[in-house]
C-alpha cells in the first residue's frame, strides 16, 4: 500500500517534491505548501487510493526553526483500511495555507480550530472564525510564546 | 491601557447564520421570522453548547452551533507536563465513559515508547473498557430518552450505572474519575471478589435492558418522535469525519476494535450492529445493540483471563510499585529518575486511536525526547460529530432539535477540550 | 417529632415568624443545577434512586433561575462561561444560596491555565464549597445539609423586598 501511494504521488507531483518517513508503522508524507491541494484531490479522488475520510488537522509550532510551523493531515481510507499522514512546513512569515474543507468537510472544523490555536490563515475557507476563545481574543493560545497561565486581562471577568 | 474585550460579541455568528440561508425567504418575516439563543445552559443540550437558531415559525432553517465554553486548555497543559502527570486529565476528556479514555492514552503513549503491557493488564483494560461502554451508553440512552419525554429511563439506567460505579470502586479506589491506567499496565490488581460482582451484575443487567426496551421500543410517541428524525445519509457521515455510533447507525461498519484491533480484541468474538436508516431511532437501538454486545465481550473475558504481572517490567519507563520503591534501592533510583526527568520516548510522532462510546478518540502525540510531549493533539469524536449538526436540523422543528443533539450524543468536555 | 406531640398535647404552637419561615425555607430548597462538565454527573447521580437527594425536598430540580433558590455550580467555569453564570445567578429571585461544587469550582481545581477561572468566589458569592474531584454524591448531600443549616439561622427579616444594586440587570 505504502510504495502505491508514493508512485502515484510522485508521478503526480515529480520525484523531488515528497519526502517520507516511518515510525511506528506510521506514514508520513512531507509535501510542499504549493503541491498540497493537488495532492489531496488525487488522494480523494484516485479510485484505487479513495482517501475518503479526513481524521483530523492541526499544527505544530517549532518554536526556533526557519519554518516555524508544521501542518498535519490525518486522512483515512476506509476501503483499503489505511492511515496516512500529510505535513506541510509553513513559515511565520507567510502564515496562510489552502484550505482542505472543500475536499472534506470535516477539514472545516478542524481548520477552525488550527486557527484560533495557532493563527494560521486558510485561503477559500468558507467561515474562518476562531471555535473555542470568544471572537475578541487577541491571542493564539498554544502558540510557544504564550504561557501557559494567560496574559492577565486578557479575558474578562464578569462585574 | 489595555482595551476591554467584550467578550459576548456575536457579529461574526450572526452573519454566518444568515449567510447560510441567504436565498431563502420567509412569507410574513415580521411574525415568523426569530433568532433564537439556544444558550449554554439549557437542560437538554448536554452540556454547555450553544446553538443559535434561524428559526420560521417554529421550522429552523438555519444554525450555528458555538463552543468553547469548556474550553479547558488542555493540549498546552499536556505541554506542561509529563506523560504520567496527564492520565487524571484524560479521565475529564469523556466524562461519561472514564475508564476508556484512560485506556486510549496509556496505549498511545506505549505505542510511542515501544512497549506493550502484559497479558493480564491488557484483559483488566479491556474489562474496564467495556464496563465504561456500557455505563456511558447507559447516560445516553437515559438522557436521550428524558429530552425525548420518558423521564422514568433515567432513573432506570443511572441504577445501572450505580452498579458499575461500585466496581469501579472496588477495583480503582474511586467511583467516578478513576486514573485506573498506567503507562505499563493498570495500577491495581482486579481481585476474585471484584470479578464475582462483575459477573452477578452481567447476570441481571440483560433483564434490566429488557424492561428498558419494553417500556421504549413499541411505545408510539417514542416512535412517533424519532423515526424519519435527523437522517444522516452515508457520504455525509464519511466527507463529514463522524464516527462511532452515528456512523454505524448510517450503514457504514466501522468499529476500531475490529479495523485496527488492540488489546485483544481481535481474539474476541463480537459482532459489528450496523442499521442503514441513519435517523434518531437508529442510533438509539444501536447504543442498546452495542450494550448487549459489550456484555458478550465481558463475558468472554471474564472467562479468559490469565493470571500473571499488571504491570510491564521496564524499570527505565515504567514506575515500579511503591512497597519496592521504598526497599530496594535500584527500584528507587528509576523512580527518581522516571518522576523528575521522565520517561524520554525516542523522538517522532505517533496517531493512535481507540473506540470510545461516542466515537474514535485519537491521541497524536510529537517527542522531542524529552520527558514532557512537544505537543499533543486530542482528536475527540464529539467534537467532529457537532460538525453535522447544522445539517441534521435544517428543516426540522424546535422539539426535534432536542432529539437530534440527543442521539448525537456530545459531551462537551470532550469537544470543548 | 416534636411538631405533631406539641399539636396533639395543646393545639397549638408558639414560635417566631423568622423560625417558621426558616423551616419552611430550609425543608424546601429547589436547587438550580448549573451542570457544567463532570460534577454534573455526580449531582445528576445525587438525584437517583440510591442516593436520593427528594428526601431533602430537593428533587425538584428546575432548570429555570426563576423558580430556584439554590444554584449548584458543578464543573468547571471558564472565563467565557463566567458571563453566563453571573447572568444566570442575577436571575434569581432572594433569597438564594451557592453551593461551589468541586474542585474546580473552589479554586479553579486541576486547571492551571489560561481558560479557567481559578475560583468561581471571584464574581459570585459563595456560600458552601465542597472538595472533591468530583466529589461524591455524599458529599453533595451533606453541603445541601449545610445550606440548611444555615437557613435555619437566618432570619426573614434580612430578606426584604426592595430594589437592590444590581436587581433591574436582566
Amino acid at each position: 500500500m505504502k510504495e502505491i501511494i508514493l508512485n502515484k504521488l510522485i508521478e503526480k507531483l515529480g520525484d523531488s517534491q515528497i519526502e517520507f518517513s516511518e515510525f511506528r508503522n506510521d506514514l508520513s508524507i512531507l509535501l510542499k505548501k504549493e503541491h498540497l491541494l493537488d495532492a489531496a484531490l488525487l488522494l480523494r479522488n484516485d479510485e484505487e487510493l479513495k482517501f475518503d475520510m479526513c481524521k483530523d488537522v492541526t499544527a505544530i509550532d517549532w518554536e526556533k526553526r526557519k519554518n516555524r510551523f508544521t501542518i498535519i493531515y490525518h486522512v483515512y481510507s476506509f476501503k483499503n483500511k489505511f492511515e496516512l499522514r500529510l505535513k506541510v512546513n509553513i513559515d511565520e512569515a507567510d502564515l496562510a495555507i489552502a484550505s482542505l474543507s472543500g475536499i472534506w468537510k470535516s477539514a472545516e472544523w478542524y481548520e477552525r480550530e488550527t486557527f484560533d490555536m495557532y493563527g494560521i490563515r486558510f485561503i477559500s475557507h468558507p467561515d474562518l472564525r476562531r471555535v473555542y476563545m470568544p471572537e475578541e481574543f487577541e491571542y493564539y493560545p498554544l502558540r510557544k510564546d504564550f504561557p501557559l497561565l494567560g496574559i492577565p486581562g486578557s479575558l474578562p471577568l464578569p462585574k | 491601557m489595555k482595551k476591554e474585550i467584550n467578550i459576548s460579541n456575536d457579529e461574526k455568528l450572526i452573519k454566518s447564520l444568515m449567510s447560510q440561508a441567504a436565498d431563502v425567504s420567509i412569507d410574513d418575516a415580521l411574525e415568523n421570522e426569530m433568532i433564537i439563543n439556544m444558550g449554554p445552559q439549557h437542560p437538554a443540550t448536554h452540556g454547555v453548547l450553544r446553538v443559535v437558531l434561524r428559526l420560521d415559525g417554529e421550522t429552523v432553517i438555519s444554525s450555528v452551533p458555538e463552543l468553547g465554553y469548556l474550553h479547558r486548555g488542555y493540549e498546552k497543559m499536556a505541554e506542561n507536563m509529563s506523560f504520567i502527570e496527564f492520565i487524571p486529565h484524560t479521565d475529564r476528556l469523556d466524562y461519561t465513559a472514564t475508564m476508556c479514555n484512560n485506556v486510549a492514552y496509556v496505549l498511545a503513549v506505549e505505542k510511542l515508547i515501544g512497549i506493550e503491557s502484559p497479558d493480564r493488564a491488557q484483559f483488566i483494560r479491556m474489562i474496564a473498557a467495556e464496563l465504561s461502554r456500557i455505563a456511558a451508553h447507559m447516560i445516553a440512552i437515559g438522557t436521550f430518552a428524558m429530552d425525548v419525554g420518558a423521564v422514568t429511563m433515567v432513573m432506570w439506567t443511572f441504577r445501572e450505572r450505580e452498579k458499575i460505579q461500585e466496581i469501579f470502586d472496588r477495583i480503582a479506589g474511586a467511583r467516578f474519575t478513576t486514573s485506573y491506567t498506567r503507562i505499563g499496565g493498570v495500577a491495581s490488581d482486579i481481585d476474585d471478589f471484584a470479578l464475582k460482582m462483575i459477573k452477578e451484575f452481567l447476570d441481571q443487567l440483560t433483564a434490566g435492558l429488557n424492561e428498558m426496551a419494553r417500556l421504549l421500543n413499541s411505545n408510539r410517541i417514542f416512535l412517533e418522535r424519532l423515526e424519519g428524525i435527523g437522517i444522516l445519509s452515508k457520504e455525509d457521515a464519511i466527507a463529514y469525519g463522524v464516527t462511532g455510533p452515528s456512523l454505524r447507525a448510517s450503514g457504514v461498519e466501522y468499529d476500531i476494535r475490529r479495523a485496527k484491533p488492540y488489546l485483544f480484541y481481535n481474539e474476541m468474538d463480537f459482532s459489528i450492529p450496523t442499521y442503514n436508516d441513519g435517523d434518531c431511532l437508529a442510533r438509539y437501538h444501536l447504543r442498546a445493540d452495542e450494550v448487549k454486545e459489550s456484555v458478550k465481550i465481558l463475558y468472554q473475558c471474564l472467562q479468559k483471563i490469565p493470571a500473571g504481572e499488571i504491570i510491564a517490567n521496564e524499570p527505565k519507563k515504567v514506575l515500579a510499585h511503591k512497597t519496592e520503591v521504598y526497599s530496594k534501592m535500584e527500584e528507587l533510583i528509576h523512580d527518581f529518575m522516571i518522576i523528575n526527568k521522565g520517561i524520554n520516548p525516542p523522538e517522532g510522532d505517533i496517531f493512535f486511536s481507540a473506540e470510545n462510546p461516542k466515537g474514535e478518540l485519537g491521541f497524536y502525540i510529537v517527542s522531542n525526547g524529552t520527558g514532557y510531549p512537544w505537543k499533543m493533539k486530542i482528536r475527540s469524536p464529539s467534537f467532529c460529530n457537532l460538525q453535522v449538526l447544522p445539517k441534521l436540523i435544517k428543516g426540522h422543528m424546535i422539539s426535534d432539535v432536542v432529539a437530534i443533539i440527543g442521539s448525537l450524543d456530545p459531551v462537551m468536555g470532550e469537544a470543548d477540550k | 417529632m416534636g411538631l405533631e406531640a406539641a399539636l396533639t398535647k395543646d393545639g397549638f404552637i408558639t414560635t417566631t415568624i423568622d423560625a417558621l419561615i426558616a423551616w419552611a425555607r430550609k425543608s424546601s430548597v429547589w436547587p438550580m443545577p448549573m451542570g457544567i462538565s463532570c460534577c454534573a454527573i455526580e449531582m445528576i447521580a445525587a438525584a437517583d434512586p440510591k442516593y436520593d437527594i427528594s428526601r431533602f425536598g430537593s428533587e425538584v430540580m428546575r432548570f429555570s433561575p426563576r423558580q430556584s433558590d439554590l444554584m449548584i455550580v458543578a464543573g468547571t467555569v471558564t472565563y467565557k462561561m463566567a458571563h453566563v453564570v453571573r447572568r444566570i445567578y442575577d436571575q434569581m429571585p432572594d433569597p438564594k444560596w451557592v453551593i461551589a461544587m468541586g474542585a474546580c469550582t473552589s479554586t479553579g481545581g486541576m486547571y492551571r491555565s489560561y481558560s479557567v477561572v481559578q475560583g468561581i468566589d471571584q464574581f459570585l458569592p459563595v456560600d458552601i464549597y465542597t472538595a472533591g474531584c468530583p466529589p461524591r454524591p455524599e458529599n453533595l448531600l451533606n453541603a445541601l445539609m449545610a445550606i440548611q443549616e444555615k437557613i435555619s439561622k437566618t432570619k426573614a427579616r434580612d430578606f426584604q423586598n426592595k430594589a437592590r444594586s444590581g436587581a433591574g440587570k436582566i
